[in-house]
Formats: C-alpha cells, sequence, structure tokens
C-alpha cells in the first residue's frame, strides 16, 4: 500500500481508497454482443442457476456471482467474456462505428480488441497490435472464442507502427490501452506494487509517450483516440497526455461516463498541466466498487 | 523453385473467386468454400456475402469482416473456419459457433447432459439417421438452439472435436 501515499493529496476521501484497494474484487464479465443479446446472456446465465448483477451504467456488464466465470455455458458460448468492469470503458468512450478502420495499439490479450469489433457489429476493420507475440496468441484465442471476424492481428513496437501491410494510411479512431505500472489492479492482483520504483515508472512513461504519439500520426484528420491505462500517476496518465498536447496537433475533449469519477489532475509534484486535462476521467476504487483508471479522449488536429 | 504462385505457409493469400481464377494448385475458391456450408449444413450462401476468404499455410482457410490487400504478412485476420486439404473438409469449432445458427441441416441437437459431454471433449454413442461425417453439435439454450461446435459421427458413434484449450467441464 505504500508506493499509494503519494496519492494522498489528489484523491478525496483517501481513507476510503486505501481501504477499497484492499478489498478483493469480484468477477465482472461483458455481453459479447457478437453472439447475443444481454438479454439472452442473461437468461443463460438463469438457466444454469449463476447468480449475477447487472451494472447500473452499461447494460452489456454483468457481475457474476461465482468464482469461475470462465466455467459456464454462457462463457464456453461466447455469450459472456470476463473483463474488468473499467476495463469495459476506453472502448465505451472510443465509440468506433461499423465499417471504420480502427487501432487498438496494445491489444493483447484482446479484451478492449474485442469489444470494439462488438461495438462495431463486426464490420468493419480493428487493427488489433501488441508488441508481445505470447500475450498475442492469447488475444487470438480469445477473438476466435468471442466470433469476432473484423479483426487483423499485427505483432509490431507501436512506437514505430507501420501501416505498410494495409492498402490505406490512416485509422478513423485508435485505442492505446498503455503498458503500465497496474497500480489500478491492486485488487486483483495484491502483489502488484511490491515491485514498485520511481525509475521503473519513468521509463514506463517514455513507453507511453511514444506510443501515444504514434498513434495520434497514424489517426486521420478529426479522428479519435481514446488514452488508458489502469494506474493512479499523473506521470504515467496526465503528463503524458500532456506532452503529445505540446508535440503533437491534437486536443483533449471532454465524455460522457456514467461511473462515479474524479477529474484528470492538472497540478502534480510541482509541474503544472495543460487546463484541459481536466476534462479525463479518474476512476478510483471506492467510487463505485471497481479497479481503477484513467481515460482520455482527444481529437487530431484543430 | 518458390514463386509467387505457391502457397506460401507465413502469409496470408485471398481465396480465388472460382476455378477460374485460381493460381495455386489445390487452392479451394471462395465459391466451394460457400458451397460446401450451404450444401452441407444448408447455410445460405448469403450469409457470406460481406466477408473474404482466406488461405494462410496449406489448406488452412479464415473467414475475415474487414479490409486488406492479398497477399497479407500479418499474424492473423478474422478466424479460422475451415481445413480444406483433407478428402473431408473441417469446419472449425469457433467458426461453427459463429455461423451455424444459420445451420438446417446435418445439425444434431444434443440434450444438456450429451452437449455437456460433447463440450468435455468425450465421445458418445447416439442415434443418428442423417448423414456421416462431420456434424454441428447444438443444444437448446435459454429458448433457442445454439451450436456448440463440430463432432465426427460414424458408426453410432459421435466423436468431439472441441480442441483441448476449449474444452470445459459443464454443469449437467
Ligand atoms: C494494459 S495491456 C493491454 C490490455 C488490452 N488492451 C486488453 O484490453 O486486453 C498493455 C499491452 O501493451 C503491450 N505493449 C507493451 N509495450 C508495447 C509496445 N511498445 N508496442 C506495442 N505493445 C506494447 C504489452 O505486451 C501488453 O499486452
Amino acid at each position: 500500500m505504500e508506493p499509494l501515499e503519494r496519492y494522498r493529496p489528489i484523491i478525496d476521501d483517501f481513507e476510503a481508497f486505501l481501504e477499497a484497494c484492499q478489498r478483493p474484487l469480484g468477477n465482472a464479465v461483458r455481453v459479447n454482443t457478437i453472439k447475443a443479446s444481454a438479454d439472452r446472456a442473461v437468461a443463460t446465465l438463469e438457466e444454469e442457476g449463476v447468480g449475477f448483477e447487472r451494472a447500473d451504467w452499461n447494460p452489456n456488464v454483468i457481475r457474476l456471482e461465482t468464482d469461475s466465470p470462465g466455467s459456464t455455458w454462457s462463457s464456453f458460448h461466447g455469450f459472456t467474456h470476463g473483463q474488468e468492469e473499467v476495463s469495459v470503458v476506453p472502448p465505451v468512450v472510443l465509440d468506433p462505428q461499423p465499417g471504420e478502420r480502427v487501432w487498438d495499439a496494445c491489444a493483447a490479450p484482446g479484451g478492449k480488441a474485442t469489444q470494439l469489433a462488438a461495438l462495431m457489429d463486426d464490420r468493419g476493420t480493428v487493427v488489433a497490435n501488441d508488441s508481445n507475440l505470447g500475450r498475442l496468441s492469447a488475444l487470438r484465442f480469445n477473438a476466435e472464442r468471442l466470433g469476432a471476424t473484423a479483426l487483423a492481428v499485427t505483432n509490431q513496437d507501436a512506437r514505430n507502427y507501420s501501416l505498410k501491410p494495409f492498402d490505406f494510411d490512416a485509422f478513423d479512431r485508435s485505442l492505446v490501452d498503455a503498458p503500465c505500472s497496474c497500480e489500478g489492479t491492486i485488487r486483483k492482483n495484491p502483489d502488484t506494487l511490491d515491485g514498485w520504483t520511481e525509475e521503473h515508472m519513468h521509463s514506463v512513461a517514455g513507453v507511453q509517450k511514444g506510443i501515444l504519439r504514434r498513434a495520434i500520426q497514424a489517426t486521420r484528420e478529426g479522428g479519435t483516440i481514446v488514452y488508458s491505462t489502469c494506474t493512479f500517476a499523473p506521470e504515467e496518465n496526465e503528463a503524458v497526455v500532456n506532452h503529445v498536447l505540446e508535440t503533437e496537433d491534437c486536443r483533449v475533449r471532454e465524455f460522457d461516463l456514467a461511473l462515479e469519477h474524479s477529474p484528470g489532475v492538472t497540478e502534480w509534484d510541482g509541474e503544472a498541466y495543460d487546463e484541459s486535462l481536466e476534462r479525463a476521467a479518474r476512476i478510483y476504487p471506492h467510487q463505485n466498487d471497481t479497479g481503477g483508471f484513467f481515460v482520455a479522449k482527444l481529437e487530431v488536429g484543430a | 523453385m518458390s514463386g509467387d504462385n505457391d502457397n506460401v505457409g507465413r502469409r496470408f493469400d485471398r481465396l480465388p473467386a472460382t476455378a477460374a481464377e485460381r493460381t495455386v494448385d489445390g487452392r479451394a475458391t471462395r465459391e466451394e468454400v460457400v458451397d460446401y456450408f450451404e450444401t452441407r449444413f444448408a447455410i445460405p450462401a448469403e450469409t457470406f456475402d460481406e466477408y473474404t476468404f482466406w488461405e494462410k499455410g496449406s489448406g488452412k482457410i479464415w473467414v475475415y469482416a474487414g479490409e486488406a490487400p492479398s497477399p497479407l504478412e500479418i499474424e492473423a485476420i478474422g478466424m479460422t473456419c475451415l481445413r480444406t486439404r483433407q478428402e473431408h473438409w473441417k469446419p472449425t469449432t469457433d467458426a461453427v459457433q459463429r455461423f451455424g445458427t444459420h445451420a438446417d441441416r446435418c445439425v444434431i441437437e444434443l440434450d444438456r447432459e450429451e452437449a455437456a459431454r460433447f463440450v468435455a471433449g468425450e465421445d458418445q454413442e447416439l442415434e443418428w439417421d442423417g448423414d456421416w461425417g462431420y456434424l454441428i453439435a447444438a443444444h437448446e439454450v435459454a429458448g433457442a438452439v445454439e451450436p456448440l461446435g463440430v463432432g465426427l459421427y460414424v458408426h453410432g458413434e459421435f466423436r468431439s472435436m472441441v480442441p483441448k484449450g476449449r474444452q470445459r467441464d459443464l454443469e449437467r
């Protein structure tokens, strides 16, 4: 818990935050609308006697009362996919449309890439990329089980991503669900903070800036980018977005989010960030009884 | 000699529309693939109107909804749907789950107990008076029939073809 102390100044009700971070997290699933409607998925769970509760902010998020969410008929049929509740947020904010060209720069193991395909009615092109080949095999397994046919899978370093394999030269939308120090997953992995060092955080931030920069370059004028992490550190969140505001042609956009959240910070550790970073969302574990997440929405060009 | 017209193992090639456009010996055509699903399982040909079919390696067919030029050297596109280089073509579990809801022929309906055995990868004795060979296994879920995967029916026995990594022990 100690590395979290540094966030005391920016988190309201810090004690509730710490307390929530120590509670284990339940099992949530997302309805895979490529294969079943939310009603059908819910009816399937009911039929097999799995207890559940539906999230009130999104019709496709279901909290399960079972320890093995992967061993249900609903999961075997690909009606549902185990995905942390807050992890459903970034694709919803990106809001991809059927037929579009969408890039998921850091896609493995594919929870969000398959969600992007589902949001597009599995029509269009979702380029799911990851630099880690082993993790890509998990992504491919998930994509096939969920029946996502709009995915094209590539294995590149997103920082200097090449669109050469394809016939088009820009995406309509891009998701950068960046590698990060994962502080927000502490409820799932209690030892996630064990190896925490400031050095590591700064080196990850460098990678994040590189990937987000490339995503902005690879997205068409007027296109949308969502930057997300599952960590609290402003160095990996607002500071990364602030960096691209200074170096690339883009701006931060407002968005609606039905989950309780806090605005992005504009001051941290003696540094000031662009005022527009207030439009980003910080979701803390104690606000909705979930994991933690950071989400910012950007638009390319003026 | 390995020229442009060979079947290159690491790359995706879009299937030719018909035999007249075929440049690689033995490669299935789009027409044959759509025909196979229609003849064997009565999946209407229109089901695949918005999809393209691709081959990577020998006889492994992929179905894809997105855009891409051919040939294409990336990790994957869409999903594997069919193996064509044996005498009897074999659809994949995941493709059958994805497109099998449109099937109306060579679909064997299982009860819950039989479905659970199938999903666990077990073979079982079953009555079936249709064609032998690869069948779509299905069962009723929440009021509608839902495909489970592919099984091989021979001599009164139905063999589950659910791959190891997809097998589950589910409530019977
Ligand atoms: C937070 S995870 C992505 C989770 C994924 N979006 C999902 O919803 O399932 C971050 C991913 O970034 C990948 N990654 C790390 N550095 C990368 C780079 N330079 N280029 C592309 N991917 C990278 C990691 O392999 C990891 O899979």
